[in-house]
């Protein structure tokens, strides 16, 4: 091809309208992208540093004091270690649940192991929004499908008030969480299992190991790196939670079950905190949380890394 | 043979379908609530069968409570979010893949950079930039911030898959005198309709089950609201009526979920597939 050259006048045309069809091909969602991910995510450090209801102009540059307000709320350590209490529960649950039911789920002679497979899965595509305000109801304390159950079981005497008090209503946030989620831990673990080696499997059979020995002596060691990725994933996912807590508990009884992103929300949109919203002190919440999650996953991804740099 | 496979499997069959049911129960709670008077849902809350099937519920919900309105509103904000998304993202992936153009290295950098770094509370400046467009309270503001919010994971995802296509196919039809656009058109994408269906399963549930941003953008125009928006609204104006609710929380699952149960390979193949890069 490169041999005639006669060619060599077109090509250059040729590669010139190639290039302009790649970029072409490449503005829009570069546009995209900077307007609605990369402008927002400098802008919410530039906000953090002013003093600012989210109109009028920005003016009022205050430098580190919304942070240093920050750390000096009570309310705001609150929201940090409720965040992390749910993040705790909910990967306490789902994790070793997920991977039980991923290790029944993966013996191929399972009859209807698709149909279980589909049935676990369904809660994670449904509505966060409408799984929240439908479980108020179901967590309702009078004739609630949770109290009435208890109580037909006679595991209750009396209807617990699910929502109304701070533990049970964290309790029942991350009882519902888990039970949404599980299903794509549950895929990942799945994955993990179908990448194992069949021929240690075999080897150990032939050895005469049982099960849980197998399980403990081939399945734990070469599912740990697996096991980093879906305990980063489960605490980003729930650390970043929003819309769940807020239809089903908007935070409350009192601040209970006020997660950061519902106090960085109170801030930005409501005018609870006496007067006007305060962009800028909300953003430098986001921020400070922001850097958080981020530094706890990079701690993990290089967890990860070493995981399966040891395996090989 | 089979049946002893059966017998062996018994009780872990047992343990399965008992969480199982469990884990839908909530599901067929809902259905069959939607069928009760709001009188049997407190009284008989515990039976599944209701006196009899009514659809005065659903009526309800979708006339006098406006689901109709926010159905509408729903499926065009979610099919035109994903129809830009699957564009976008397939545009951006085949020059990736195909052209070795100035600038190319720092703008993949720049998208990987954009799934790890912190996003902290994008919602605000957003919210300013929409109002600043002028596009506030109106669909095409909705529709642009939930584009403008898709993963670029979907563009390097396509850039993997037409990088896997062999070159030869669209040579052959550049020198049959196909321009660059056309090539993609006619020859490349038909070839990555995997791609585009994990693209458009995702995109749509999560447009679809978007809670925050239609929430915060359409504050103003209740005409606007999205479903998720209006079942929202709708348990602080009806507070009482908990069959409505469930009537108009089913309208508001039932297409992500018929989504999902059709095109279930897509969804565990894309997410998988994101979670592991």
């Amino acid at each position: 091809m490169t041999s005639h050259a006669g060619a060599r006048a077109p090509r250059v045309h040729r590669n010139r309208s190639r290039l302009l069809w790649a970029y072409a091909f490449v503005v829009p969602q570069l546009i995209l992208v900077t307007a609605f991910t990369l402008y927002p995510i400098v802008m919410t450090h530039v906000y953090s540093l002013f003093e600012w209801p989210g109109f009028g102009p920005l003016d009022r540059f205050v430098g580190l004091r919304n942070y240093t307000r920050i750390l000096a709320d009570e309310l705001f350590w609150n929201a940090f270690q409720k965040s992390f209490i749910f993040m705790a529960g909910t990967v306490a649950l789902q994790l070793p649940l997920a991977l039980l039911i991923a290790i029944l789920l993966n013996s191929e002679r399972l009859y209807g192991r698709n149909v279980y497979r589909t049935l676990f899965f369904i809660p994670v595509v449904t509505t966060s929004a409408v799984i929240g305000i439908v479980m108020r109801s179901i967590f309702a304390s009078h004739d609630g499908l949770v109290n009435n159950g208890l109580q037909l079981l006679g595991l209750i005497d009396r209807p617990i008030r699910w929502l109304a008090q701070g533990d049970t209503a964290m309790i029942a946030l991350i009882l519902v969480a888990s039970w949404k989620w599980l299903g794509i831990k549950m895929i990942m673990w799945l994955a993990g299992l179908q990448s194992l080696p069949v021929e240690l499997y075999d080897a150990a059979k032939v050895d005469g190991a049982n099960f849980w020995q197998t399980f403990r002596h081939i399945t734990v060691p070469l599912l740990v790196p697996v096991g980093v990725v879906v305990l980063l994933f489960s605490m980003v996912d729930a650390l970043t939670a929003f819309d769940l807590i807020f239809t089903m508990t908007e935070g409350g009884p009192g601040f209970a079950t006020e997660f950061m992103e519902l106090y960085i929300y109170r801030y930005a949109f409501t005018s609870f905190a006496g007067g006007l919203p305060q962009l800028g002190y909300a953003s430098a919440a986001g921020v400070f949380f922001g850097v958080t999650v981020f530094l706890i996953s990079l701690v993990l991804s290089l967890l990860a890394r070493r995981a399966s740099q040891v395996r090989r | 043979m089979r049946l002893r496979t059966l017998l062996r499997q018994l009780p872990v069959q047992v343990v399965l379908a008992g969480v199982a049911l469990i884990w839908i129960y909530p599901f067929i709670w809902m259905v069959s609530s939607s069928f009760k008077t709001n009188r049997e849902f407190l009284s008989r809350g515990l039976e599944l069968l209701p006196e009899q099937l009514r659809t005065e519920n659903y009526v309800r919900a979708w006339e006098v409570a406006n689901f109709s309105q926010y159905f509408q509103n729903s499926v065009i904000v979610t099919v035109s979010t994903v129809v830009i998304v699957v564009v976008i993202s397939a545009l951006t992936g085949y020059a990736l893949a195909r052209v070795q153009f100035p600038g190319k290295r720092p703008l993949i950098v720049l998208y990987a950079a954009t799934l790890f770094i912190p996003k902290g509370y994008t919602i605000i400046p957003v919210y300013q930039l929409i109002r600043e467009l002028g596009l506030l309270n109106t669909l095409p503001g909705l529709i642009l911030a939930e584009a403008g919010a898709a993963p670029v994971l979907f563009a390097l995802l396509f850039m993997a898959h037409f990088s896997g296509i062999p070159k030869e196919l669209d040579e052959a039809a550049e020198l049959d005198g196909a321009t660059f656009g056309q090539t993609f058109v006619h020859v490349m994408l038909p070839l990555a309709k995997p791609m585009i269906a994990t693209t458009v399963v995702l995109q749509f549930m999560w447009t679809w089950n978007s809670f925050f941003t239609p929430l915060v953008l359409t504050l103003n125009n209740p005409d606007l609201r999205t479903l998720t928006v209006g079942l929202y609204a709708f348990v602080g104006e009806y507070n009482t009526d908990w069959t409505g609710l469930t009537a108009a929380a089913l309208i508001s699952i039932v297409p992500v979920l018929v989504l999902f149960l059709a095109l279930q390979r897509y969804f565990i193949a894309g997410l998988t597939g994101s979670v592991k890069s």
